[in-house]
Order: C-alpha cells, then sequence, then structure tokens
C-alpha cells in the first residue's frame, strides 16, 4: 500500500459489496418467490433485477424475497419499497420489465405505470 | 469484478459459538445454498463474537438483519428454504421473544443490543475477521493513513490525552501518558507491547476483538509505534486461544500484503512490523514486566518497578504496553476524534467498558455501555436478569483481583473509580453474577485458590501469605472456624497488600476483603453457628427427605451413588447422613420435590 488513494479504493470497493448488511435507508425491491412466483419465472426476473442493479453500480438497493402475495394469477410479482413505507407492486414481470423498473423507476424516479397493478386491473 | 449477493449469511465463528458447532453449521449452510442453487445469490461470511454468546449459535441474514438463535443443523435446512428462497422469516428461531408477532425483528430491534454502544467490538458480528478488505471497508486502516500523514508523533500522543482513553486492562492508568513517557525517551530501539495474556476467569473481551477485529488491533500498534517511534511490536497471547491466535496470524500477513505492515508504509518513510509471541497460560504473565520477561524468553517472573517499561522494558528498551482492548479503541479515537470520545463517559472515565458477563444471568455474554452505566442497567436492562426467578445477591468485577458489589450498591455507576470507592476495581472487565444461592465464604474460597495456583512464587508474601489465608477459608468452609479467623484474614490480607512484589499479589486478597466487607453476617455465620445460610458449605448442610412428601417411589435410592438412601415402599424413605457425600442427585431427580436442603 502506497497510498492513500489505493486504501480508498479498496474502501469503496469492498463497501459495495457489503452495503447490505448497513444500507438501512435505500429503496427495498421484494420479488414474490413462493411456488407460483417461481413457476410462473420468478426467479430469470430477480437475476435481472441483481444484474441491472449490478451493471449501474446502484449498492443502496437490496432485493429480497418474499413468499405468495396472493394474486397468484398476476405471477411474477414485485414491490419497491420507499424508506417511508410506500409501495409500488409490479405485475406480470418477466427479465426485460425489470430492467425497465431499474432504469426508470429506481434510477430516474419515474412508476413505470403501465406495469403496477393498477394498470392490469384496468384491461 | 466480484459478485454482488442479494443476501448475506453471518455465521457466528467465535470461540462460543464455534463450541456450539458453529463450523459445522456452516458447511451445512454451503450445502443447502448448493442443492437450491443460491449459493451464487447468497454470501456466507464467518464473523466474530456477537456478544450474545448464552443464545449461541447465531446466524444473521440481511439485508433483514434478522438474528437467529441457538440454531442447530437441523434449522439450516429452513433458514435456506423459507427464508432465503421463500423470504419468509423463520420466527421460531429469531432472538428474544421467540413468539414474537414482528416478523422484520432485526438484530437493532433486540434489547440487548438496543442499551450498548459499540465502539472498541465496532466490527465484531459485522465484519469477516479473515478478510482486510472489510474491515477497510469500515474505515479500517484510514486512522493510521490520517495519523502517517497529516500528524507529528508529538500530535498522536496529544490526541490520545486529551480523549482521555484510560488502560482498559487493570490499572486504568491513562494511556496518553503512558505513550508520552515512553516517546519522550531516546534510545535505539523502543518496543510497542500488546497484552493478549487474558487471564482473570470469566474475562473473554480481549478474545473476541482478536477473533472479531484483528485488524484494529494491528492498526493501534502501528499507530502507537509511530507515536513513540519504534517499529517492532509484539503480540503476546495465550496459546489457550487458537481461534484468536489464527486470525491474528492471517490478519498479519494481510496486512503485510497490502504493505500495512513493513517498510514504508502510506510512502511515509515509517517502518513497523509485528510478531505474534505465544503464552503458556499462566496468570501471572498477564503482569507487564512478567509478561515482558516471558516475551524476552526466560520464566515469567515479575521484577520490581520501577523502572517502568517506558524507560527500562523489553531488552531494558523503552516499551510501552497496552491491553487489546485498550488498542481497539485508538483508531476510532482518530477517525472521530478525542472530544467525540471524551464526550461519552463520566468525568474521569472517558468511553466505554466492554464487560464479559457471566455466572447466574441470562444472557451471558459480551456487553459494551458508556462508562457511568449502572451495575442494575448491565444485570437487568442487558443481562436480562437472574435466571429462575432467583435473588441477586452481588456480582465480582476484576476477576481475582477485584472485589463484590453487592444489592445495596447496584445503582452506582460503574467507572474506575467508583468501583474503587467500593473496594473493587473495574480490571479487565469480567463480571460474575452471583445469585441468593451463593455461599460468600465459598466464592472468597474459589478466587483465592485460583491466586495461590497461579503464584509465581517468587516473592513470599503472595506464595506463603495467600495460602495461609486458603487455609483459615477451608478451615471456616469445613465448620471449623475459630473466633479471631477474621482479623487474622484482614490482617494477612493487609501485609500482602502491602509487601506483595507486583500487581497481581497485591491486589490477590482482595476478594476475600471485600466479601468480609459486604457480607460479614455471613462469614460470623459460618465460624460462630457453624451454618452455612447459602446452603452450600457440605459440611454445614444435610440432605434431608421429607416424610410427608416422600412417595416411596424409590428414583432417589437408585440414583444416589454411594447407596446411602433407604426404604420400603409405603414407608418414607431415609439417608444415612454418615454415607451421604452430598453430591444432591437425589433432590435433582425427586419427582415430587420431597428433598431438601436443611442449613
Amino acid at each position: 500500500m502506497k497510498s492513500l488513494a489505493e486504501l480508498e479504493e479498496i474502501r469503496k470497493k469492498t463497501l459495495e459489496q457489503i452495503s447490505l448488511r448497513t444500507n438501512k435507508d435505500g429503496l427495498r425491491i421484494v420479488v414474490g418467490m413462493a411456488t407460483c412466483g417461481i413457476a410462473a419465472g420468478a426467479r430469470p426476473v430477480m437475476t435481472a433485477l441483481l444484474e441491472e442493479l449490478k451493471k449501474r453500480n446502484i449498492s443502496n438497493v437490496s432485493v429480497t424475497m418474499t413468499g405468495c402475495i396472493g394474486v397468484c394469477k398476476l405471477e411474477p410479482v414485485i414491490e419497491v419499497i420507499n424508506p417511508d413505507g410506500s409501495k409500488v407492486t409490479y405485475v406480470k414481470m418477466n427479465a426485460e420489465k425489470a430492467v425497465r423498473v431499474v432504469a426508470e423507476h429506481v434510477v430516474n424516479g419515474r412508476v413505470c405505470t403501465d406495469l403496477t397493478i393498477g394498470a392490469s386491473e384496468v384491461k | 469484478m466480484q459478485n454482488i449477493y442479494r443476501a448475506h449469511v453471518l455465521v457466528c465463528g467465535g470461540t462460543g459459538c464455534t463450541s456450539s458447532n458453529s463450523e459445522k453449521i456452516m458447511t451445512e449452510l454451503e450445502a443447502q445454498l448448493q442443492a437450491n442453487k443460491l449459493e451464487n445469490e447468497v454470501k456466507i461470511v464467518k464473523t466474530g463474537c456477537f456478544g450474545l454468546c448464552a443464545e449461541g449459535p447465531i446466524v444473521v441474514v440481511y439485508p433483514e438483519g434478522s438474528m437467529y438463535t441457538m440454531v442447530q443443523i437441523k434449522d439450516v435446512k429452513e433458514i435456506v428454504e423459507e427464508h432465503l428462497l421463500k423470504g419468509r422469516i423463520v420466527k421460531r428461531l429469531l432472538a428474544g421473544d421467540k413468539e414474537a408477532e414482528d416478523i422484520t425483528k432485526s438484530l437493532d430491534g433486540v434489547g440487548f443490543f438496543t442499551r450498548q454502544l459499540r465502539v472498541a467490538l465496532r466490527n465484531c458480528g459485522v465484519i469477516n475477521p479473515e478478510v482486510i478488505d472489510e474491515y477497510i471497508a469500515f474505515d479500517g486502516y484510514k486512522a493510521l493513513a490520517k495519523v502517517l500523514t497529516e500528524m507529528t508523533p508529538e500530535q498522536v500522543v496529544d490526541t490520545v490525552k486529551k480523549s482521555g482513553l484510560r488502560g482498559r486492562g487493570g490499572g486504568g492508568f491513562p494511556t496518553g501518558l503512558k505513550w508520552e513517557f515512553a516517546a519522550k525517551q531516546t534510545a535505539d530501539q523502543k518496543y510497542v507491547c500488546c497484552n493478549a495474556d487474558e487471564g482473570d476467569p470469566g474475562a473473554f473481551m480481549d478474545r473476541s476483538v482478536l477473533e472479531g477485529d484483528p485488524h484494529s488491533l494491528i492498526e493501534a500498534m502501528a499507530i502507537a509505534g509511530y507515536a513513540i517511534g519504534s517499529n517492532q511490536g509484539f503480540v503476546y497471547v495465550r496459546a489457550e486461544y487458537p481461534i484468536a491466535v489464527k486470525r491474528l496470524q492471517i490478519a498479519i500477513e494481510q496486512a503485510k500484503e497490502y504493505g500495512l505492515l513493513g517498510k514504508n508504509i502510506f510512502g511515509t518513510g515509517f517502518d513497523f512490523d509485528l510478531e505474534i509471541r505465544l503464552g503458556a497460560g499462566a496468570f501471572v504473565c498477564g503482569e507487564e514486566t512478567a509478561l515482558m520477561t516471558s516475551i524476552e524468553g526466560h520464566r515469567g517472573e515479575p521484577r520490581p518497578r520501577p523502572p517502568f517499561p517506558a524507560v527500562k522494558g523489553l531488552w531494558q528498551k523503552p516499551t510501552i504496553l497496552n491491553n487489546v482492548e485498550t488498542y481497539a479503541n485508538i483508531p476510532v479515537i482518530f477517525l472521530k476524534g478525542a472530544e467525540w470520545f471524551a464526550s461519552i463517559g463520566t468525568e474521569k472515565s472517558k468511553g466505554t467498558k466492554v464487560f464479559a458477563v457471566g455466572g447466574k444471568i441470562n444472557n451471558t455474554g459480551l456487553v459494551e455501555v458508556p462508562m457511568g452505566t449502572t451495575m442494575r442497567e448491565v444485570v437487568y436492562d442487558i443481562g436480562g436478569g437472574i435466571p429462575n426467578g432467583k435473588k441477586f445477591k452481588a456480582c465480582q468485577t476484576g476477576g481475582p483481583s477485584g472485589g463484590c458489589i453487592p444489592a445495596e450498591h447496584l445503582d452506582t455507576p460503574i467507572d474506575y473509580d467508583s468501583l474503587i470507592a467500593l473496594g473493587s476495581m473495574m480490571g479487565s472487565g469480567g463480571l460474575i453474577v452471583m445469585d441468593e444461592d451463593t455461599c460468600m465464604v465459598d466464592m472468597a474460597k474459589f478466587f483465592l485458590e485460583f491466586t495461590v495456583d497461579e503464584s509465581c512464587g517468587k516473592c513470599p508474601p503472595c506464595r506463603i501469605g495467600t495460602k495461609r489465608m486458603l487455609e483459615i477459608l477451608d478451615r471456616i468452609t469445613a465448620g471449623k472456624g475459630q473466633d479471631g479467623d477474621l482479623d487474622k484474614l484482614e490482617l494477612l490480607a493487609k501485609n500482602i497488600k502491602a509487601s506483595a512484589l507486583c500487581g497481581l499479589g497485591q491486589t490477590a486478597p482482595n476478594p476475600v476483603l471485600s466479601m468480609i466487607r459486604f457480607f460479614r453476617s455471613e462469614y460470623e455465620a459460618h465460624i460462630k453457628d457453624k451454618k452455612c445460610p447459602a446452603g452450600v458449605c457440605k459440611s454445614m448442610m444435610q440432605y434431608v427427605i421429607s416424610a410427608e412428601k416422600c412417595k416411596s417411589c424409590n428414583i432417589c435410592a437408585k440414583q444416589c451413588p454411594v447407596n446411602a438412601i433407604k426404604g420400603e415402599k409405603k414407608v418414607p424413605y431415609v439417608i444415612n447422613q454418615e454415607k451421604c457425600i452430598k453430591c444432591g442427585v437425589c433432590m435433582e431427580k425427586c419427582p415430587f420435590k420431597a428433598i431438601f436442603k436443611n442449613v
């Protein structure tokens, strides 16, 4: 170790990897992964979310799983939860839609209104 | 690029949890993750001690922060399949109130943790101690960088002085002053030593820091080296701590690889190297002069002071010697400032103190609280009180060098000076809680047996004096106490305190003195009435079967190892007191609670 810059670089890089343990105020994305969700393809959705977050170097968003929310016919379901507890529920997800949610909702703060549970009811 | 995981599973790898199978839990976890194809999504992290040893093995799952306690190998499958696969927290394994409805119950919500302030233990149970990058991520080695590039050695000493940090190993000497003495010496070679020879029965905070956060010690010792002008450090740790030694070795190697130990650190021209010296586990080697004698390769025996180590220490060179917990506070002082540190605690005792809480208490484990916290808060609010609804009698601080604090002083704020005023001392932070079933004569005898065993034998007051004191206590507990025994004990104690060579001898009589001071009537009951009120001293109690409650079931007679119990159907059983060895098995096994102690 010859410089402070090197130390700082290791610090930042590792912090990203372990931010999961310290992050208390970022967004939380919950993926429904009960039998119904998995059967409808929740796993590729989650993998896509993780990869997109990684690609964009976003470390303050955690991705977790949950059980069946109860609307099995709309699976895969994901919910984006704000630190204040308010949330947006997206339904009938797939990998492409997941990438869109990260790009539009997580990064730019614009809810993808056409993918929400409300939108699906109108149809 | 390394993989980003969506969940981290932290498994405690401290000595406590390791002895209750946490290694096997980790192996099972790996197998279950693979079986469910989660190995690329979930990361397993081996950490240091969380502090809640009574509830171990402990597993924490992030991002939720769910803390699972008393996890068994068969529970692992459920954690993986329920929590990690389906996101359903396994409620029955959660810490604290297992029936809690709150499914998001996390580490921060457990009462045991909410009242603590973790400074020395800041990284224990948070990082993987075998990965230097994780320490760096939590601002590790930043303090060393700041010290080497922005501060002069005088400023470093000044900062430590201003923080008000005092030695956490026993004596409570101001750390900054110690460093200043050594810094002012001129010599061709100086040394920085760490005392990790934690010998007090029941104390294990130093072990936990070594196991959970070894890099903080390395960083602090390098800072100390810069402050006093030394380029060589030694960590003296007992070989009885194999996990701690292994992790420290790994940490030193990683630090060397990164150039954080060795030549020209951060390109500043400052060199510092660190070596481990293993001790054989003698209590006396925790005394600073004996410790240094042992590092030099001689038999660990103390020598008179002065000269103090800061003037003539290791190989006659100026040396500073601090305890592990003291060092663990150093990096934080430089990161957050001396003023921040000095704002915690009481007027003369700054910062926090770690206590290893054991004995008759629900939450056995490690607790870190600001100085000035009362004993009641530690025992009841954090420690969870006394098991089985028993009454608190006293707690022993400072191990075999300290004294007891009885119930009437439970509200005393804990700091160096208030404990000394009570005839005890902070010591290294062992806290042994005693309930109403503890005999204070027996307890004093226990500590004295320890010091007699561990006396190095160099000076007569300690070698012979403590032995004579033990003989008197033996006599008292055997029901053969004589009038004047207490005076003799006090006189012997006074003389040993005044004339023993080292700190350990001088403080060896403390437990006896303190227990006589607060529980004199109990001692007098042993001597005059030949009674042990707590029913512990075997010569003064009998196990008796109640004729009314006995159902003649024969269970006690079958269990008795010396066939001392006889009886027939429909006739109450009787214990032959001459044969009885007072092991207590009959009382434990009696299904009708018909057997009791007669004191």
